[in-house]
């Protein structure tokens, strides 16, 4: 798992659907691991497979269509609501996706993702759907997402859309620092916070 | 400066803001299960760290549990595993764990409240995104995923970005028949399940003030279901007497002066919210759901939405919803079929919710062909049942009182909807395969769930109401 996110260029997956919830990124009896490998062979599993039968795909599930690849994911109005199980992150990531446009992200799933170096990406409503037509027209058409210029863009056809993004974590993101190491290192602030000296 | 309830919650628990970034916030109380502690745990052993803060840790299990034979060894091996997992962590990190056959186990949203641990003021956090339950004390409470359940552990503390704030009043008397969970499912109905995404929510009015503890906690459990960051309420006498004497609640002078504090804690009167909402309760008829989000809801008097009523947009998400519940735009809901009854989960499963169910049902029998399943919340429901001879109720008519755990509510442990069958459920979730794979979900309230077991259907608690 790559723990730096720069620029990516790369083809995206177009998943047209508003409201994928956390139970469907992952559903709940694959969160009995103990681990944080191995989740991505399960993400979306009950819309992928007929029957938990991995023997069966089903045919019109976007995941299952070789003509759409790449390490970028787009999707729906308000993509993982629901749970907090980070499980959904892990699943993304491991599936060899980097970062996940949406015109509105659950506020869990975002933190989530962050954590993982998974990179959401919050465009309009008006820019989702140039994208998903781009897509729709042309499977390779490919997306640039720079965060150090905080932009997305169509590459072919140049049209392009900033986006925000707290420069705390822009700046853990591109450097591969998580939140824990920062925390960390203010432990005597913290317990100076518990035991404020009056 | 007037402030709301969130700022002044929020204020006192920052420990240091980062420039155009997040704040660092103290968190009080941690509560943790066996689904999403496990990597936690792995990551402070990898770091060589032990927990920082044990004693504001609390641990039970929950998800994956069995809901009949506690006492034997879990059958399932990996839902084991998780269990044991837990257990040898908070030993080897001196957390205190209510595991299986413990009298205080439970879900993890129903023990904090009845053991006295959830109280106002309080940021409360828990890896599991219904903890913005304990918010109906006047608490920050707010789910969270397995990184952060690391730095909670590593260091107590989160990096959080301030949420915008979000009020919905709820003004005027509830009709006869409908509880709290039909206010919260009106709600969504109203603002959506991505309505309050981004919103610290406060829920106030004098339909909320008017509700016990119980009630209030069943509507800000669902505040993640529109999205909300947290919910809350601020806290009032029926807090503070519910608190009162429980097992961890303060005592003598230390609760003379916790008490002072909490009475300061409420939204001064000009204090400004980014967002307001207005519901008038006379409008709040019976709710249920017939899609797969909780925003997806109607009175039991209505109808599914037809086609036309629905943007153009949503008609891809919409449509595929309606295909999975195998229901028609445009039909009533009412008369609806059901298969199995689940009362359970952190939403409706506390003394109050079994009491309701079982005041309606004493006497009557179930339909013949519905299953019904009843989860308490937690080891102490359980004997208070017991204590007052609801079991009884439940037994005569044909209900199974089970043990306590999340159950169906995820069907994570045996307590699956087959596919194709349709459960009215008192949990929170109906998307897809929640409740096991192809299991078709209503959302309700106690009562309508309760009516459903006897008539076999969707049905009207009023039709009833006015009759007895
Ligand atoms: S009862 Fe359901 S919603 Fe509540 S904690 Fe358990 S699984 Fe989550």
């Amino acid at each position: 798992m790559s723990k730096q996110i720069n620029t990516i260029n790369s083809t995206a997956v177009p998943l047209n659907m508003e409201n994928v919830d956390t139970d469907q990124i992952i559903p709940a009896r694959f969160l009995k691991a103990t681990s944080r490998d191995g989740f991505g062979k399960n993400l979306f599993r009950d819309w992928r497979y007929e029957q938990d039968d991995e023997s069966r795909p089903k045919k019109d599930f976007v995941l299952n269509n070789p003509t759409y690849k790449g390490s970028i994911l787009v999707a729906a109005k308000n993509f993982g609501c629901g749970s907090s199980r980070e499980h959904a992150a892990w699943a993304i990531k491991d599936a060899g996706f980097d970062v996940v446009v949406s015109s509105f992200f659950a506020d869990i799933f975002k933190n989530n993702s962050l954590n993982n170096f998974l990179l959401p990406v919050t465009v309009s409503e008006g820019f989702l759907q140039k994208i998903f037509t781009a897509i729709e027209k042309d499977p390779a058409t490919t997306l640039e997402v720079n965060l150090p210029g905080q932009f997305i863009r169509i590459n072919s056809t140049g049209e392009q859309e900033s986006f925000d993004i707290n420069s705390y974590k822009k700046t853990c993101l591109l450097n591969g620092y998580d939140d824990i190491d920062y925390l960390l290192s203010m432990r005597t602030e913290i317990e100076q916070f518990e035991n404020p000296v009056h | 400066m007037a402030k709301t309830l969130f700022e002044k919650i929020w204020e006192k628990h920052v420990v240091k803001t980062i420039e155009d970034g997040p704040s660092v916030l103290y968190i009080d109380k941690h509560f943790i299960h066996e689904v999403t502690s496990p990597q936690a745990f792995n990551g402070l052993n990898k770091r060589g760290i032990k927990v920082f803060r044990p004693q504001q840790v609390v641990a039970t299990a929950d998800h994956n549990v069995p809901t009949l034979n506690q006492h034997l060894p879990i059958k399932e091996e990996l839902s084991r595993l998780q269990v044991e997992a837990l257990k040898k962590n908070c030993a080897e990190h001196g957390i205190e764990l209510y595991g299986l056959g413990h009298p205080f186990q439970g879900i993890v949203h129903v023990i904090g409240p009845e053991l006295g641990i959830t109280q106002p003021g309080m940021t409360i956090v828990c890896g599991d995104s219904h903890t913005s339950t304990h918010g109906a004390f006047g608490s920050i409470a707010f789910g969270i995923g397995t990184s952060e359940v690391e730095m909670v552990m590593a260091t107590q503390c989160l990096m959080q970005s301030r949420p915008k704030l979000m009020r919905i009043n709820v003004e005027g008397k509830l009709n006869d028949g409908v509880v709290s969970k039909d206010i919260v499912l009106y709600i969504l109905s109203k603002i959506s399940a991505s309505g309050a995404t981004g919103f610290a929510v406060e829920f106030a009015g004098s339909a909320i003030r008017s509700l016990s503890m119980e009630a209030r906690m069943t509507i800000c459990n669902m505040s993640i279901e529109m999205g909300a960051r947290c919910g809350m309420i601020a806290p009032d006498v029926i807090t503070f007497d519910y608190i009162k004497g429980r097992k961890f609640a303060p005592e003598g002078k230390e609760w003379e002066e916790k008490l002072a504090y909490w009475k300061t804690l409420y939204t001064d009167a000009d204090a400004v919210f980014d967002k307001e909402v207005n519901i008038n309760a006379a409008d709040i008829e019976p709710m249920i759901t017939y899609g797969t989000n909780p925003g997806m809801g109607v009175g039991v008097t209505g109808h599914v939405p037809s086609l036309t009523e629905i943007d153009e947009k949503e008609k891809p998400s919409f449509e595929k919803s309606l295909a999975y519940m195998g229901l028609q735009p445009g039909t009533g809901i009412k008369g609806q079929k059901v298969d199995y009854v689940f009362i359970g989960s952190c939403t409706n499963s506390r003394i109050e919710d079994l009491r309701m169910v079982a005041s309606f049902v004493k006497g009557k029998r179930k339909a013949s062909d519905v299953e019904v399943w009843i989860v308490p919340g937690s080891k102490q429901v359980e004997k208070q049942a017991i204590e007052e001879g609801i079991d009884k109720i439940f037994e005569e008519a044909g209900f199974q009182l089970r043990q306590p755990g999340c159950s169906a509510c995820l069907g994570m442990n045996e307590d699956k909807i087959p596919a194709g069958k349709y459960c009215i459920s008192t949990s929170n979730r109906n998307f897809e395969g929640r409740q096991g794979q192809n299991a078709r979900t209503f959302l309700a309230s106690p009562l309508t769930a309760a009516l459903a077991a006897i008539t076999g259907e969707v049905g009207d608690v009023r039709e009833y109401w006015n009759k007895n």
